[in-house]
Parts: C-alpha cells; structure tokens; sequence
C-alpha cells in the first residue's frame, strides 16, 4: 500500500507534465509541438521546463497555424516520431480538423496496416473559466465520431499522469481532452516503489472506473463532470437521498460499454452528463447504447445532462448554462419519479 | 450593375478581367534546355547552376529518361483504358505531364520521399512503385495499394495540399535523425512534395511553405502547373505564379519547363541537393499542361478550347526528347519500335493484374481502423461475421 514517501499531492496540470516528462526520458521520439509550448511552457504552463531540459528539436514552438502543426506532426509521425501536439483552446482546433479527420484518422487504415501515426493531440477544453468565445468548449463528439482516432480524457491527476502516458505509448492517434477548469485542482499520485514503469498504471487507457459505487442511479460522465456527479453524489448521501453511482467514463472512443452495462444493470437508472450540448452528443450516444443494451433492466428512461443546444455562450451565462450540482440531482429526482 | 447604368469614365471594372497572356509562354524566367522543336539550347548564365547536372548524363541515362517518357504514357493510356471498359472506378491521366514527373522522379535518390497528390503516376514509376500497385485505389479494392516505405513513395492523398504538410513534418523528422548535411550521399535525405496548380491556393500548401522556410526542412516543393484545377484557369488560383511566391516566404522559387524532361531533372537535382546539403527548401513551378481531362469523370470541352490544347501538343515532351536524341544519334526507328513494343508489354501486364485483382473478403473493412485492438470496431466485426453467417445455413 501507499506510504508516505511515495505518495505526493499535485495539480492536474503538473502530473500532466510529469506524465509527458516520464514518456519523453522513456522515448527519445517523443516530441512536444504547438504554440507557445517552448520557451512559455504553453498559455496553461502544461508544459513548462520541458523545453529547457529536453531542447528545442524535442519541445518545439510552431508557427501559429494549426492545420499546419497538425500536418507536420503526421510527418514526422511517418518518419517515426511520436509527436504530442498542443491545440492552445478546443476552440482552436477546427482549422487542423481536416488534418484530424482526413489524414490522421485514416493513415492507418489507407495503408492497410503498414503505416502507423502515434500521435496524441492535446486539447485543453470545456467552460467555467469566464473566458471569451471560442475558449471554453466541449467538441469530443466531432473526433469520437470519426473511426480511426482514439478519445480519451482525464479527471483527476492520477488519470492525467498515467493516461498521458499511455496515450503517447500508443499506436494509435489518440485525441486527449484536458479538463482545463481543473487544471489547478490537486490530487494524489502514489508512484509506489517501482518509480512509475507503464506497467504499474491502475488501469488501461480505455478502462472506465466507478468512482463512486451506488444502488439507485448510474451517472455516466467524464472529464470536469466527474467532480459534479461525485458532488451530487455525497450531497444525495448526506441527505439520505438516493445512491447515485458515478462512473468515470475515461475514453471516449472506444467507450467501456461492459463497465457500463454493468453499472446500468445494477442501478436500473442512468444519466448521462457532460458540458457538451446534448444534440448528437457523447452522451446521445450512451443514451443510445444503455437502451440497446440494458433495456430491461431499466426503470426509467435515460436522461441526457448537458450544455443547451446553443453555442457556448457568454461567460456571464455560464454558470447556468454547464450543468452543475442541482440539475444532476434534479435528473435524480425526475428518474425516481418514474 | 445593371444596363441602364453608365459606368463614369476611368472607373475600375466591378468584375476581375485576367489579363490576356499566352498561357503557352513561360516567360523568361523559366528554365529550359531543349525548345519544343527538341533543338538543345545553349546554356545561359540563368541556366548554368542546373547544367552542371546534365553533364554526368551519358547517352544510356538519356535513352533511359526517354524511355521512361514512353512507358509512364502507356501505363497512363492503359489506365484510361481500363476505366473506359469498366475495369476501373475512374483514372486521374498524367497525359503531358510526363516530362514534369520523370525529371523530378529520376532526380530523387533511393532514400529521397516523395509525397504526390493523385496524378503522380511518372513520380511513382521513377520510385519503382509497380504501376499495377496504383490501380487498386480506382478499382475501389482498397485506399492505397502499396507499402510506402517499400520505395519512399507516400500513397496518394486525395484531399489537395495535405500532402505538403506531411512532406514538411517528414523532412522535419529527416532533420532531426542527422540524415541533412552529413555530406555521406547515401544518408543525406531530401523530401519532394507535389501538387498543382489548383493546390497551391489550399491553406495547407500556404502553410507548408511557412513551416519549411522557419524550419529550414530538407524539401522541395514541386508544384506542376498544368494550367486547369478541373474547370478553373490559372487566374482563378494566383495572380503572381507559383514560383515567385517562394521569395515571399524566404526561399528561391525556380519555373522550369516542365515538358522539357532534361530541364526538369536538372532543376530538380539541384534544389534536392539543396535539401540534401542543409540548405532547406525550394519550391519549383513545372510549367506544363494537363492534355487530358482532369479525371474521367471531366469534360473539358465545357470550358475550354481546342486551340489551347493544340498549342500545348506541339510543345509535347516525348517529340521534343525524341527529336533531340534522334538528332544526337541517341535513338533510331529499331529502338523506338523495341521501347514502344516494351511499353506494349508493360501495359498487357497491368491490364492482366486490374482483371485478376480479386475482390477484398468484405470482413477485411474492420483490419486496421486501429493499430491496437478497440473494442467497438471488434464488436461490429463479429456483429458482421454472425449477420453474415445467417445466410450460409
């Protein structure tokens, strides 16, 4: 078990930097690119120090252009790199999505196996942090969508650091989406005795985790949500309300449908929440997938918790525009009513 | 602005009118060795630094360029061919751009890479990509028929200008493995990026330039300006041609004729060794014509006119080289009879591969979305291969 000595508190943000440090030392190929990655560290300071300790060649700072960071990335990627790129907001990467969409995702399978692109694209995104347009969104369903790419995203900094990881040791592209209102938010990483070999993570890049166990309601969320369920959840229990059972969903593409399904089984209700607007959505998907699946073990309909079906909207509006603590109970509520 | 109204006098035009200009003439930048009558002409200072490169060619290297000439426009006929009887889905034809590709393509070395578009077929036969290998993506067999790092010679890219990226970040990598500037020729690596005309309008393109020119990447750009990206003329593209827009980005543009195959090789050894040595990129602007229609799915008699094409087939590549060797003595009737029944060969040879290229079992669609198993994509499969097997009992 964890003692002391091995066990450490830290920002999301910092064991994000650790985790890339850990695979750059591992893997002289691991190469960080994007804007302001270098000598700043990047906007969020994600990558501070790493230029200094690793070199220019290894932590490079792009011209600003995304589709170009992206197209670069999948060359380098093809004379075998592993690139890690940095998109500065969700918001920002849509120039680089036909790179995403059409040359990322599907190098891999136009060549029928004999060319790989091990990227990660790192995206910080989703509200709360009262910024301006284009700086707070939530567009994981546009590449969870696409077959060929990998999504995943992290909650807390022992998932940051691990997944980080993994993401970047994998064959495949993986799109990796930070939950940016939580950057600074601390967690505990025990790297135990082993120091922190791949092999030692807690669970696979594209397991999904019961954070909270719960007899009465699943809610199925990810990334910044995960804190609000678990939130939703203590609050129900300090009540003497219903048990609400929180699973963390991590990857996105592919979606851990047994941990799911077994949850739902188990609970015979669910919610799906996300900051995403609801239309076509992640959690369209999980309320798609529980139906097919789980249908009669269901006592009531699947409820989608989520940002309106309008663009993300001025921070003035934010607070009641993501879903927070009251509309997850009040979801609760309404399933019990049925 | 409507009939009734009068223009005042000297008011600009409300529509862009394109100046009128010979698109025949590449103007006296472009870089040339053989006029179209195949007469070889006299090296000028502006031609010099590419003449160099002519030198080490002997009579067997240019028996060999107009041989590739002769089979790159078979393969390419065959290829119409094959989709005019249903063999294939369509064929994008490189007819009177084989100068362009096999100047570029005899120029690169083994460990050079190439990224093409689509119509790269004299690139791809220069690389030693077996041109059958190219049929299977028209034929709707699969999306890329070849192994790239079997001769460096990427697949095709569909979507215009992505490719220049991928060239950037490649030579980037190149860069990084010490393979630039180490002055041991069988290491030192360029990378070649083509498109068209067409594609130099793309962000991607544009982009590409500002990657290689603050990276210094060992790449070349090769843009053949075949005058038509499908319907649309140059002046719908650029108002200044591509290779001037090189010095806007910090870097030399060169124009070379690109129907004049020597002219083409040259230019194209020297801005590789520029790569090569440490010197980062060029971009080149073969100036040529697309004699065909865009694909088979194109009519270009909708927008333009045969005089144009005339014009362009008296500048013809394989004439011109051959009027030239002929004239050096390089080539006779019995050799061009031996080479054209060569190409003949060539061409039953790959219509021979198209009709026996057998239909993918319908359960590969699932093979390599993922390089490592994803459970979605796994879960289809077996859904596929039971829904399927309901129809065996």
């Amino acid at each position: 078990m964890s003692t002391q000595s091995t066990a450490t508190r830290m920002t999301i943000a910092k064991a994000l930097n650790a985790g890339m440090r850990a695979a750059m030392e591992r893997d002289p190929k691991v190469v960080l690119m994007g804007e302001d990655v270098g000598k700043l560290g990047g906007v969020f300071r994600i990558t501070e120090g790493l230029q200094k300790d690793f070199g220019e060649d290894r932590v490079v700072d792009t011209p600003l252009a995304e589709s170009g960071i992206m197209g670069a990335a999948v060359g380098m990627a093809l004379r075998g790199y592993r690139p890690v790129v940095e998109i500065q907001f969700d918001g920002f990467v849509y120039p680089a999505f036909d790179q995403i969409v059409s040359q990322v995702a599907k190098m891999h399978n136009r060549s029928q196996g004999a060319l790989k692109v091990p990227m990660v694209i790192r995206i910080p995104y989703g509200g709360g942090i009262g910024a301006v347009e284009h700086h707070s969104e939530s567009n994981e369903s546009y590449f969870a969508h696409t077959a060929g790419l990998r999504v995943v995203t992290c909650s807390g900094t022992e998932d940051a650091y691990w997944m980080m990881q993994q993401a970047i040791a994998s064959d495949d592209p993986v799109v990796f989406y930070e939950p940016k209102r939580r950057y600074h938010e601390r967690g505990v990483l025990d790297l135990g005795d082993g120091g922190g070999s791949l092999e030692d993570a807690p669970h696979a890049l594209e397991d999904a985790v019961v954070r909270v166990e719960g007899s009465d309601v699943t809610v199925l969320t990810y990334g910044p949500m995960v804190k609000v369920a678990h939130a939703a959840a203590q609050a129900a229990e300090l009540e003497d309300g219903p048990s609400i059972e929180v699973v963390d969903l991590r990857s996105l593409s592919p979606l851990d449908v047994d941990v799911i399904e077994e949850s739902v089984r188990k609970t015979g209700r669910c919610i799906a929440l996300s900051e995403a607007q609801t239309f076509a959505s992640i959690t369209s998907e999980l309320a798609a997938h529980v139906q097919e699946h789980c249908f009669y073990h269901l006592e009531a309909p699947v409820l989608r918790v989520g940002g309106y079906n309008i663009p993300y909207p001025p921070s003035r509006h934010e607070e009641v525009f993501l879903p927070d603590l009251d509309r997850v109970l009040h979801a609760v509520e309404t399933l019990l009513a049925y | 602005m409507s009939d009734d109204e009068v223009a005042p006098e000297g008011a600009t035009p409300t529509g862009h009118e394109p100046p009128e200009r010979d698109i025949t003439d590449g103007g006296p930048d472009m870089v040339q060795f053989l006029a179209a009558d195949g007469t070889r002409l006299e090296v000028t200072p502006q031609t010099e630094p590419y003449a160099a490169y002519l030198e080490d060619l002997d009579e067997d290297d240019l028996r060999g360029l107009l041989r590739d000439l002769i089979l790159v426009r078979r393969v390419d006929a065959e290829g119409f061919a094959l989709q005019r009887q249903g063999e294939l889905g369509l064929w994008p034809s490189l007819l009177g751009q084989e100068a362009a590709q096999v100047g570029a393509g005899r120029a690169m070395r083994p460990q050079d890479y190439a990224f093409p578009g689509y119509r790269e077929h004299g690139v791809a036969w220069c690389k030693g990509v077996p041109p059958e290998n190219l049929l299977g993506m028209f034929r709707g067999v699969n999306h890329g028929g070849w192994d790239s790092n079997d001769n460096n010679f990427h697949l095709y890219t569909i979507v215009i200008g992505n490719q220049m990226l991928h060239a950037v970040g490649y030579a980037m990598g190149v860069d990084r493995d010490g393979a630039v500037g180490s002055g041991d020729p069988e290491r030192d690596t360029a990378v070649m990026a083509f498109t068209g005309d067409g594609g130099t309008a793309q962000g991607d393109f544009n982009e590409s330039l500002v990657f290689a020119a603050v990276t210094g990447a060992p790449v070349v750009f090769y843009v053949q300006n075949n005058h038509w990206a499908i319907s649309e003329p140059n002046d719908r593209q650029f108002t200044i041609p591509p290779y001037r827009r090189a010095d806007g980005f910090g870097f030399p543009g060169i124009r070379v004729d690109g129907n004049d195959v020597l002219a083409s090789y040259a230019v194209s050894r020297y801005a590789l060794d520029r790569a090569r040595s440490g010197q980062g990129p060029t971009l080149i602007e073969a100036f040529t014509y697309r004699m065909g229609a865009h694909t088979t799915s194109d009519d270009p008699t909708k927008y333009r006119i045969s005089a144009e094409v005339d014009a362009w087939r008296a500048k013809d590549p394989i004439d011109r080289m051959t009027a030239y060797l002929r004239a050096a003595g390089a080539v006779d009737d019995a050799w061009i009879e031996r080479t054209q029944e060569e190409a003949d060969e060539l061409a039953a040879r790959i219509r021979k591969a198209c009709q026996t290229m057998p239909d993918p079992p319908h359960e590969e669609m699932f093979a390599h979305v993922y390089a490592e198993p994803h459970r979605l994509v796994q879960r289809e499969a077996q859904a596929f291969a039971d829904y399927q097997a309901d129809f065996e009992d």
